[in-house]
């Protein structure tokens, strides 16, 4: 890091953090940058809400009976951590945040094509998510984040105000996903065909297509539901003519691509990670792009495995395993694909690689568990179960937060143009890959063993893994304390980062670090193929901590 | 090795014909993964030794997968993926066609227990009894919400729906006692909405068949009343049970812990309740009477409103000794059953 001081420089250019002053211009800014800041500490809050739920559930696990909460408290928590971690945290965090942030700079463009409706996206959130906070306080709701009827409709819990949190929030992702579509279609720098868009703008991309696609569907079934609970209206209660299956058809519909608006933000940081820190270009950028469009696509037909043993036909059941087999294969080519990358490439193993590693790692066997779960009579054993618990955790807290992490820390410099301490990035990163772990390891034996999801209490003989998962959930979390306190640490203190501390060829490293206001002095040209590194001295910023 | 890898898993014991289908398949995917994993690691591993950056200014060369790798990458996948689904589903379509002849029963569940009952009419709350080495059909159907029924050592589950019915078999392999659970968010009691499966040789269960078809037809819940155990029995006590009899509360009330359709009397006494209308009571001497007297005040949530008013049936002395039998009425932790010996045999005499 000792040239980083060196590339300070003499008069600090009005960089979009010190553009403008006061919390005034942050709340009314149309900048892209500064919404997906905001965005960026909203989503910190919330995943700091849903991990101290996270943390109550882990404690009433640690023995059968009750431990530290009753059986209708638990209940509300499970559903409350869902709710919160899903909806307020994991769909929208790698998208609004640092996609909000890169995509522009990615593209060569000044701001998103919609600035306002960026803006009104944001605040479209901070109501939904106060919407479902307030149900907090009102007392909670018992129905798990999936709302499942017919009991949603007939729980005496106030699920109303959820569902219109999570309504609200729907248009939040709708909005932002339409204004990534057009933005990516007509804001591209002149010369930057599709097949030169970075690989993350891709992920986005595609990601969008789904959001735009699949919320809709979800909006309409909460209406519905809403509408039962309200009016009695009965689509899905048998007693009035109506069908409980109905809601399941509907919500996997959206729920399955939903699962991958989780992941594919993910897959996009890590296939921008491995190229930067390899020194590579990717090994097939055209395996990589359209994996992720086969993603995207195939994610749509794959819902009813969700419900092998909800009494669906059994050819019915067959058609979706064979279809959730062909998108299992997106994801093993990208796996192949950045491995590949690294092959007689320079690798750099700094802390954002360290999540890079994690990231293949998790999604490797939540994929893989993913695939079993796909497998139909395997599935008869393990549906609701904790195995499908860990399975999911592994794909979207593995892999998804993994990415996220991975993201703040490679271009934690970009946004705020500081570098934060290596060597305790790495330490954390171990902590949290190994506590994560710890914590989930122990629930696909559970899962084994035949213990179902969303329970308060166990018979006794499930005990001892559980202790083993609640004691890994306490490692994981004292890594996410080390984190959250040398970055913000580093906020203010880190040393100077310079233009591009990686050496990373990604078109955002082009402008200043942290950006001017409209991201560029001028008109940027992009003149490499995107992620290329071939046989080209580096250039001289970079320090490093090796 | 079937059993080495069944212990390694944590899987439970092999009850069904299932059972031992779906384990394989699961060994196979296991195995499977874990060779390609370990595959995928190593290389990892190598290249991270291998090619680790030396110095500031390492030139890379510039490497494009060949079309014959990239095929490569999806067929070897793919291929093995789509086994998986081709073997997997084989045991799937095996798992949801019942056989000719198979004993029939159905199962039908209720916030929060299983009832169980056979063509002829009878059954119960709560244990269910087939033959060993018998198919058994199950037809599941819901009363309130969605449930769904779990047998762990049969690797059995099937949701079971209001307003549908749900087919499922099962071919126990030994008689032995089994947990079942419910598998299916269902509300407050989820995690405690448990049965048992108890396999019986074929003519113990034929035996048991023809007692059952002996005894009149009793609601259940009613014979749980035996179940008091003599010794904590105070003339009060035994004054309110008398008076619960007479009565008929144990219509809806249980005394093993069993809910019906309403709450068990067992450990009732201080237990906190959460009512439909939110929060909560302590069912305390207060609110015990006041049930008698008013039931619709305060209803447990997930109970329906049905009880009627004792207000002018029962005297004070009366209330007095029902309240001293509830509290009677201790609670005990459910005993997890014994999974692996045939205990059936301790309940011959009765
Ligand atoms: C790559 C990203 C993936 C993500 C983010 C993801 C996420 C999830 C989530 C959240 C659930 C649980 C839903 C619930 O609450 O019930 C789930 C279940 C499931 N996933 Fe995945 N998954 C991924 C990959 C896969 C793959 C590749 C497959 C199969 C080819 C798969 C198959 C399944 C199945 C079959 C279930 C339902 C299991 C059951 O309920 O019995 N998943 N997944
Ligand atoms: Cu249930």
């Amino acid at each position: 890091m000792s040239s980083a001081a060196d590339a300070e420089p003499a008069v600090p250019a009005e960089d979009y953090l010190h553009a403008e002053r006061g919390p005034w211009s942050w709340l009314t800014t149309h900048d892209h940058k500064r919404i997906g800041v905001m965005f960026l500490a909203s989503l910190l809050l919330m995943f700091l809400l849903g991990g101290g739920y996270a943390l109550a559930l882990r404690m009433e696990l640690l023995t059968p009976g009750e431990t530290v909460m009753g059986r209708l408290a638990y209940n509300r928590a499970f559903t409350l951590h869902g709710v919160i971690m899903v909806w307020l945290f994991l769909i929208p965090s790698i998208p609004s945040s640092f996609g909000n942030f890169l995509l522009p700079l990615m593209v060569g463009a000044r701001d998103v094509a919609f600035p306002r409706l960026n803006l009104a996206s944001f605040y479209l959130y901070v109501l939904g998510a106060v919407m479902t906070l307030w149900a907090i306080l009102q007392g909670g709701v018992d129905t798990g984040w999936t709302f499942y009827t017919p009991f949603s409709t007939a729980t005496g819990t106030d699920v109303l105000p959820v569902l219109l949190g999570v309504f609200v929030v729907g248009f939040s992702t709708i909005f932002t996903g339409l204004n990534f579509i057009a933005t990516v279609h007509t804001m591209r720098a002149p010369g930057m065909g599709w097949m030169r868009l970075p690989l993350f703008v891709w992920a986005i991309y595609g990601t969008a297509i789904i959001q735009v696609l699949a919320t809709p569907v979800l909006g309409m079934v909460l209406v519905l539901v809403a509408l039962e609970r309200v009016a009695g209206v009965g689509f899905f209660d048998p007693a009035r003519g109506g069908d409980p299956l109905l809601y399941q058809h509907l919500f996997w519909f959206y729920s399955h691509p939903a699962v991958y608006i989780m992941i594919l933000p993910g897959m996009g940081v890590i296939s921008e990670m491995v190229p930067a820190f390899s020194r590579k270009n990717p090994f097939s950028y055209r395996v990589l792009v359209w994996s992720t469009a086969g993603i995207a696509f195939v994610g749509f037909l794959t819902w009813g495995h969700h419900m092998f043993v909800s009494g669906q036909s059994t050819f019915g059941s067959g058609a979706f395993s064979i279809l959730s087999m062909l998108v299992a294969i997106f994801t093993a080519l990208k796996i192949f694909t950045w491995l590949s990358t690294m092959y007689r490439g320079s690798i750099w193993v700094n802390a954002p690689f360290t999540y890079v590693l994690g990231f293949i790692f998790l999604l490797f066997f939540g994929g893989m568990s993913g695939v079993a779960v796909a497998v139909t009579s395997t599935d008869i054993h393990w549906h609701d179960t904790y195995f499908v618990v860990a399975h999911f955790h592994f794909i979207m807290v593995g892999a998804s937060l993994m990415a996220f992490l991975g993201a703040l820390h490679y271009w934690f410099p970009k946004m705020f143009g500081r570098r934060y301490p290596e060597s305790l990035g790495v330490g954390a990163a171990v902590l949290i890959i190994f506590g994560f772990i710890a914590t989930f390891l122990p629930q696909f034996l559970l899962g084994n063993m035949g213990m179902p999801r969303r329970y308060a209490d166990y018979p006794e003989h499930f005990q001892p893994l559980h202790v083993a998962s609640t004691a890994g959930a306490s490692l994981l979390g004292f890594g996410f304390v080390i984190v959250a306190v040398y970055l913000g640490w580093s906020l203010r203190h880190g040393a100077v980062a310079g233009r591009d501390p990686w050496g990373s060829r990604g078109y955002e490293w082009l402008s200043d670090s942290p950006p001017p206001e409209f991201n560029f002095h001028e008109p940027p040209t992009f003149p490499d193929r995107p992620h290329d590194y071939a046989e080209r001295e580096d250039r001289p910023e970079v320090g490093h901590a090796l | 090795m079937n059993e080495l890898l069944r212990r390694m898993l944590f899987l439970p014991e092999q009850g069904s014909t299932l059972a031992s289908r779906v384990d394989h398949m699961h060994y196979f995917i296991v195995l499977t993964t874990l060779l390609v994993g370990t595959g995928i690691g190593l290389t990892g591993l190598v290249f991270l030794v291998r090619y680790r950056r030396r110095g500031d200014h390492t030139v890379t060369p510039r490497i494009e997968a060949p079309n014959w790798l990239e095929a490569l990458y999806i067929s070897i996948p793919l291929s093995l993926f789509l086994l998986w689904g081709a073997l997997g589903y084989r045991d799937y379509v095996w798992a949801r066609t019942p056989p000719e002849g198979a004993l029939d029963v159905y199962v039908s569940a209720k916030q929060w227990m299983w009832k169980f009952s056979y063509p002829e009419g009878i059954g119960g709350v709560g244990v269910l009894y087939v033959p060993a080495g018998r198919p058994v059909r199950l037809l599941i159907t819901s009363r309130d919400v969605i449930h769904s029924f779990f047998v762990p050592a049969f690797r059995l589950k099937m949701d079971a729906l209001p307003g549908r019915y749900t087919e499922a078999w099962f071919e126990a392999v030994r008689p032995g006692r089994y947990q079942v659970l419910c598998a299916e968010l269902c509300g407050l009691d989820h995690s405690l909405m448990r049965a048992e499966v108890v396999v019986l040789a074929p003519g113990e269960f034929e035996e048991w068949r023809a007692r059952q078809q002996a005894l009149p037809p009793v609601a259940a819940g009613e014979s749980s009343e035996v179940l008091l155990r003599e010794d904590l029995a105070t003339p009060l006590v035994e004054q309110g049970r008398a008076v619960a009899v007479r009565e008929g509360c144990f219509k809806c009330h249980t005394v093993d812990g069993t809910p019906h359709i309403g709450p068990t009397w067992r450990g009732l006494y201080l237990r906190e309740e959460p009512l439909t209308g939110g929060g909560h009571i302590r069912a305390d001497v207060a609110y015990l009477t006041e049930s008698m007297m008013d039931p619709e005040a305060k209803v447990v949530a997930g109970f329906q409103p049905v009880m009627p008013s004792f207000q002018g049936r029962l005297n004070a002395a009366e209330v007095a000794s029902l309240v001293e039998f509830i509290q009677s009425l201790r609670p005990e932790r459910p005993v997890p059953p014994a999974a692996k010996e045939p205990l059936y045999e301790q309940r011959r005499g009765r």
